[in-house]
């Protein structure tokens, strides 16, 4: 059966409820799956709670604490349904998605690769799962032990002096990595001086985003015309009043910065601060250390490169590493091996012992005065750090390398494959991710990126990140990762050539794609423009 | 999507067109910079009285493709912003020269008017 058949028979079944317009179609409303509410009816429970004691009873219904104004005058309208119908109504509002567990999905690991399953099972481990933040050091030890572990990883992984893991996702280490650079700054008497952040036109948004928040001037370089930074440009902007420069490395364009020594020379000669954006370091484990190569200070992706999964825009864990020279200015507090020799403990830990006596800690607060201090509650989002240490220890050095290196060779086909069908505007040997543009479709045939992308879902595909980079007209932005066979990859390349192929004879057709999906061609403007988020009740629905 | 412009109006590279009228000018965007957006979906306004800098950023046009900063052509002060877009944010592709202007501004200095490029220059820089 197809996704489209499937879909019309979910919609049979209910019998009624929601729908998701077609309005490009000009066809009716198609039902796919009633909403929740509309398959509730009163008094229905998927759960039937115990009576409440005395106490929760007085606190659920605000009599002791909560003023009068923070009370509900009526009950939510929560639905009812039973817990067969509620776990009918979510398994058949999945099967209308596609995930990376039913299909290739292009998106790689910007949105999220493939999590092995050995991930959960180690998650789910009673002694994590079951583990409080607020535990006592004494009880905590296996907690902070892999804490402690997956520090000691991720500095060998990239060459870094230390590693916090507290930061919760990508953007808050950015934002973790410019306030220990504004601190260093201070600390040299320069915190007033040193005012701009150059960040490279081929950066992640995020980066000027940060640099603005830690109240820098942001500051755009350029790319040359081979896609990287432009050494004569960046010399002539860096000054006593640079405080860091920013850069995505492998670049969004998935371009490896050749120049890279020079780059961080000409940072460091005016005593500038290097960042480096980890977000695409899945191309480069066992390749490249950033900090070997004299980056000060860079975030990790755990939720990215080490296959931990943050859907739904949560929880990811963005630790930073750093030089030197930013070590005072970590956050804290910072899992420590108090006690037990570390050589003795990572050798029994990669052999899978733990270290007899060895004793794991929080450091003391104050510890360290020039620490920026707390970024995050607790540690971090600890059962992140859990399948992450899980990927990392299960591939080992070895596997780690084989990651980047297929990931880069998978890039690397389709972009060989693809390259007579789409423009390659940067056309050069690529890491992790190739950005083709669509520029030829759309100026020959008027099919747009969007259109593309749109037709590669009626070939069981998600389409890959459009718009993006900026820098790129119409563009394409491909990320197979390590993980998909080449009959996948295969299959892929086949799904463009025959759009391609139909940009030329039947251009329409892709301009009313996707036809097998679910729902068609969807109203994006429509539904940015006037959201309509709250379901309406019927007459006694007002609230 | 061979846009013509109208002859009236002075062009920045950045996109966006210039009505002067005597000491006030209206400000917009271009047909061929709301065609390259996509559907806007967002018009992010400065205040009524706030003061624009020649080639300074002013306010942020988003679209269902990106986010973009709006540049001003001209220094001035906003006199008037276009309401309507807060909730017809279409306007600007539908009418880009017209129903869809973005601000007025009470003209700092006539002459920045020479820095913009006429219609037939601002064509040729877009044709591509």
């Amino acid at each position: 059966m197809s996704v489209a058949e499937r879909a019309g028979t979910v919609a049979d079944a209910s019998g009624r409820g929601a729908a998701f317009a077609s309005p490009s179609a000009g066809e009716a409303a198609t039902v796919v799956e009633p909403l929740i509410f509309e398959a509730s009816a009163p008094g229905r429970r998927a759960v039937r709670f115990p009576q409440p004691s005395e106490r929760a009873r007085r606190v659920a219904t605000g009599q002791p604490d909560l003023p009068a104004g923070s009370l509900r005058a009526t009950a939510p309208r929560l639905p009812e349904v039973s817990e067969l119908d509620l776990l009918r109504h979510f398994n058949r509002l999945s099967q209308l998605n596609h995930a990376i567990d039913l299909g290739f999905y292009p998106l790689g690991s910007c949105t999220m690769k493939y999590n092995p399953k050995v991930n959960e099972w180690a998650a789910a481990l009673p002694g994590f799962a079951a583990s409080h933040p607020v535990d006592p050091a004494a009880s905590s030890q296996g907690s902070l032990e892999l804490e402690w572990l997956l520090g000691e990883l991720l500095r060998e992984i990239s060459g870094f002096a230390a590693v916090s893991l507290q930061p919760a996702a990508g953007a808050h280490g950015e934002l973790t990595g410019m306030l220990m650079t504004r601190a260093y700054h201070r600390a040299n008497g320069q915190g007033e001086t040193r005012t701009r952040v150059l960040v490279p036109d081929s950066a992640h948004g995020t980066n000027p985003a940060t640099a603005s928040m830690v109240g820098y001037e942001t500051v755009t370089i350029r790319s040359n015309e081979r896609g990287g930074i432009d050494l004569d440009a960046l010399r002539a902007t860096l000054d006593e009043r640079t405080a860091a420069l920013m850069i995505t490395n492998p670049s969004t364009l998935g371009i490896f910065e050749d120049q890279i020594d020079a780059v961080l020379s000409a940072v460091h000669e005016v005593g500038a601060i290097a960042y480096m954006d980890g977000a695409n370091l899945n191309a480069i484990l066992g390749r490249f250390r950033p900090g070997e190569a004299g980056f000060d200070v860079m975030h990790f992706n755990l939720h990215k490169t080490f296959s931990t999964p943050h859907g739904g825009g949560g929880p990811g864990a963005g630790p930073v590493g750093v030089g030197e020279r930013l070590v005072p200015f970590l956050p804290g507090p910072q899992p420590i091996l108090a006690e037990g020799d570390p050589d003795t403990v990572r050798r029994n830990a990669w052999a899978g012992r733990s270290t007899p006596g060895a004793r794991f800690a929080l450091e003391e607060p104050g510890s360290r005065p020039e620490s920026i201090g707390r970024v995050r509650m607790h540690t971090g989002n600890f059962g992140m750090f859990v399948r992450a240490y899980t990927y990392i220890r299960s591939n080992g050095g070895a596997g780690l390398r084989a990651v980047s290196d297929d990931a880069v060779l998978a890039a690397n086909y389709l972009r060989v494959r693809l390259a007579d069908a789409y423009d390659l505007p940067y056309d050069r040997i690529c890491k992790h991710e190739v950005v083709f543009s669509g520029r030829r479709q759309k100026r020959a045939n008027g099919v747009t990126t969007l259109d593309i992308a749109k037709a590669i879902l009626d070939h069981g595909i998600h389409p890959p990140t459009i718009y993006f980079p900026l820098i790129v007209e119409e563009a394409l932005m491909i990320e197979p990762t390590e993980t998909e066979s080449l009959e996948t990859l295969d299959r892929f390349v086949e799904a463009m050539h025959e759009i391609a192929d139909r940009a030329g004879s039947d251009p329409g057709s892709l301009r009313r794609a996707p036809v097998t999906t679910p729902v068609g061609r969807l109203d994006e403007a429509g539904a940015a423009r006037r959201p309509d988020l709250r379901h309406a009740f019927g007459e006694t629905g007002a609230e | 999507m061979s846009s013509t412009y109208p002859d009236d109006l002075r062009y920045s590279k950045e996109h966006e067109w210039v009505r002067a009228d005597g000491s006030q000018a209206t400000i917009g965007i271009t047909g061929f910079a709301a065609d390259e957006l996509g559907d806007i979906v967002f018009v992010e306004l400065p205040e009524p009285g706030t003061r624009l800098q020649q080639f300074g950023t002013f306010g942020v046009i988003e679209s269902v493709k990106a986010v973009s900063d709006l540049y001003a052509p001209v220094s001035g002060e906003v006199v008037e912003i276009n309401e309507a877009l807060r909730d017809q944010p279409e306007l600007v592709n539908d009418d880009p020269y017209g129903e869809g202007w973005i601000v007025k501004v009470s003209l700092s200095d006539g002459a920045e008017l020479d820095q913009l490029m006429d219609a037939a220059t601002y064509g040729e820089s877009t044709a591509g």
